[in-house]
């Protein structure tokens, strides 16, 4: 007998979840508890030597976060995941393992304005370094790469325009340069891309955003696709070396092909702190078991939405990848055939007082900075995030004085509709 | 047989029959991988025999060493090698020359000898190469799912707590098999460049 492949819809109501041990709960339980008591000496020896599978302490793993790590694992086609504070957590989990001072990635321009703050700064302040290449010139990712580069960054849909990445094309490059390639998948969703499919060896996600799904839990997560080989030379030391904190094991050579995995969370998560609550992980997972059918919605209601904004008086230019005429269009058949997301910007020809009156004036829309909500949400970038920015600088990430982003929810069209239709008369 | 990509049902065949396990290199350091799998899969009830002639005289886990398998003295189904690739023919010729011959040869994580794979099979045994018994045991019974590892396995049956020295179920519906996954490409891709 053949193994079956379970299709996407199953593996998002089952993976990784199994009727309780104990209760026989067939939810998965809310295990609100921050440590776990031991057999006995040896018991605890073996799990905190990494001899043994098992739970000790919350920080380092928890079983409501299991279910949800071995879930989005299925889902991305990873060999292992370890769920975070945030997508931003996952980010510093991910590059911990990876860089020393010194080291570099190269990531896309085109990134979550969160993500470039965070790159520019914080990991500034630890040595690592960021070269900036251009995701719709995969040459200037070639002209990046320097013997310091570690990794190469970059979203799958990338913030804030909903742009399509090539990523088989930047994975070559990755496989040339011999350093991973980290996809941010947070905009798709495994629904939409698999990154791993097309050469990504780690995606990491804000599980905050069309995972969770409705707005109410933050977390973040890593996948391990188990691709990339962290022995062949000495620049992975910290999967490929004796562990001192863990009298001289080498993760690599220990756990195989979800070693990657493992060193976030014995390495990384263990020692930064960063942990998901297991309430969290419960939202999550239920948001989860519907995130196909959320997913086709949000996508069919964007569609439309932009369609009806591409032929409106009042606006100047849509940017979505699923409207024919995109410049993004045939990567989006390419890599997102079920649809572009639901994240996308468009500019107003009546420029920055049009998008301050417009945010204003819409009933239904709420004015927030989030995206991949239930609900539909807008966002005047120039007048908010970007305020601080010159006009300059506002224009060239994005953010130029017209432009206004939409996060598409999963209400009626023709309500959406309505009411920008009403908000863009006013 | 496939030695890419395992179908799930082949490894569980062998880990449902096999009771006994002789572990060439084993060691009695406990950071090795082979001490992690040997104390697993004592716990998990098989029956453990180390092999390392430089450690007769030694215990592990209450198992002396011994230093060759003729030496064991007693039919074994299955030897699980933790030595290189470069080192797995001699220990497949011996295991071959053992009367009744093991039924199983495993070659743990990183080993693969294709050679001493077909020889193997021509005299009638199963042979995994490039795995861990440890984690093939934990990743079909769900056990491994405690550190967020895709177990490739579904099921809506009540999980048995597992516990020191219990057998666990290893018949969960598997989904993947192996030849899916984008890490057994990434092993065959190494494997067909080096």
């Amino acid at each position: 007998m053949t193994d079956r492949l379970p299709g996407f819809s199953t593996l998002a109501v089952h993976a990784g979840a199994q009727p309780d041990p104990t209760t026989g709960a067939r939810a998965t339980p809310i295990y609100q508890t921050t440590s776990f008591v031991f057999n006995d000496a040896d018991h605890a020896a073996s799990l905190f030597g990494l001899q043994a599978f098992g739970n000790i302490y919350t920080r380092i793993g928890n079983p409501t976060n299991a279910v949800l790590e071995e879930r989005v694992a299925a889902l991305e086609g990873g060999t292992a995941a370890l769920a975070v504070a945030s997508g931003h957590a996952a980010q510093l989990v991910v590059l911990q393992q990876l860089l020393k001072p010194g080291d570099e990635i190269i990531a896309a321009r085109k990134l979550y304005g969160g993500s470039i703050n965070q790159f520019t700064h914080a990991f500034k302040a630890f040595g690592w370094n960021v070269a900036w290449a251009d995701p719709d010139e995969i040459e200037s990712f070639e002209r990046a790469v320097t013997p310091h580069t570690k990794a190469i960054f970059i979203e799958s849909i990338a913030n804030p325009a909903g742009s399509i990445t090539d990523i088989e094309a930047i994975a070559a490059v990755a496989r040339k340069a011999g350093v991973p390639l980290i996809v941010d998948n947070t905009l798709a969703s495994p629904y939409l891309i698999k990154p791993i499919d097309h050469g990504a060896d780690i995606v990491v996600h804000s599980l905050t955003k069309f995972l969770g799904g409705h707005g109410n839990s933050l977390g973040g997560i890593i996948v391990d696709a188990g691709t990339f080989d962290w022995s062949k030379d000495n620049k992975y030391p910290m999967l490929s070396e004796p562990r001192p904190e863990y009298h001289g094991i080498r993760i690599q050579e220990t756990f195989g092909n979800f070693a990657f995995a493992i060193a976030c969370r014995v390495l990384g998560l263990r020692d930064l702190g960063p942990a998901l609550s297991p309430f969290n992980a419960f939202m999550i997972l239920t948001g989860i078991e519907t995130l196909p059918l959320r997913m086709q919605k949000h996508c069919d209601n964007a569609k439309a939405v932009a369609e009806f904004l591409s032929t409106h008086p009042a606006v100047s230019a849509v940017n979505y990848a699923g409207l024919p005429g995109d410049r993004y269009n045939a990567l989006q058949r390419k890599y997102a055939p079920k649809g572009a997301g639901a994240v996308f910007t468009f500019s107003l020809k009546g420029g920055y007082d049009a998008g301050v009156n417009l945010v204003s004036n819409l009933k239904l829309f709420s004015h927030l900075a989030n995206v991949g909500d239930t609900r539909s949400l807008v966002i005047h970038p120039a007048s908010t995030t970007h305020s601080q920015l010159d006009d300059a600088a506002k224009v060239k990430s994005g953010a130029a004085p017209e432009v206004v982003r939409l996060s598409i929810g999963i209400e009626d069209k023709e309500d959406l509709i309505a009411d920008l239709d009403q908000a863009l008369r006013a | 047989m496939n030695h890419d990509a395992y179908d799930d049902n082949y490894i569980r065949s062998i880990l449902n029959n096999v009771k006994s396990i002789a572990m060439v290199g084993a060691s009695p350091v406990n950071v090795r991988p082979s001490y992690f799998a040997f104390k697993y899969l004592a716990q998990r009830g098989y029956d453990m025999i180390p092999v390392n002639p430089g450690h007769v005289g030694k215990e592990l886990m209450g198992k002396p060493f011994v230093a060759s398998l003729a030496d064991i003295g007693r039919p074994i189904d299955m030897i699980d090698i933790f030595r290189n690739s470069s080192h797995i023919m001699p220990v497949v010729e011996e295991a071959l020359k053992l009367s009744p011959p093991p039924k199983v040869i495993w070659m743990q994580l990183g080993a693969r000898d294709d050679a001493a794979a077909e020889k193997a099979e021509a005299a009638g045994l199963k042979v995994v190469m490039n795995r861990c018994p440890k984690i093939e045991y934990g990743r079909l019974s769900s056990e491994i799912s405690w550190m967020g590892v895709n177990s490739r396995t579904l099921s809506s049956k009540r999980a048995p707590i597992p516990t020191q020295g219990m057998r666990l179920s290893l018949n969960r519906t598997s989904f993947g098999g192996g030849q899916t996954a984008a890490s057994d490409r990434a092993a065959k891709n190494k494997t067909e460049t080096t």
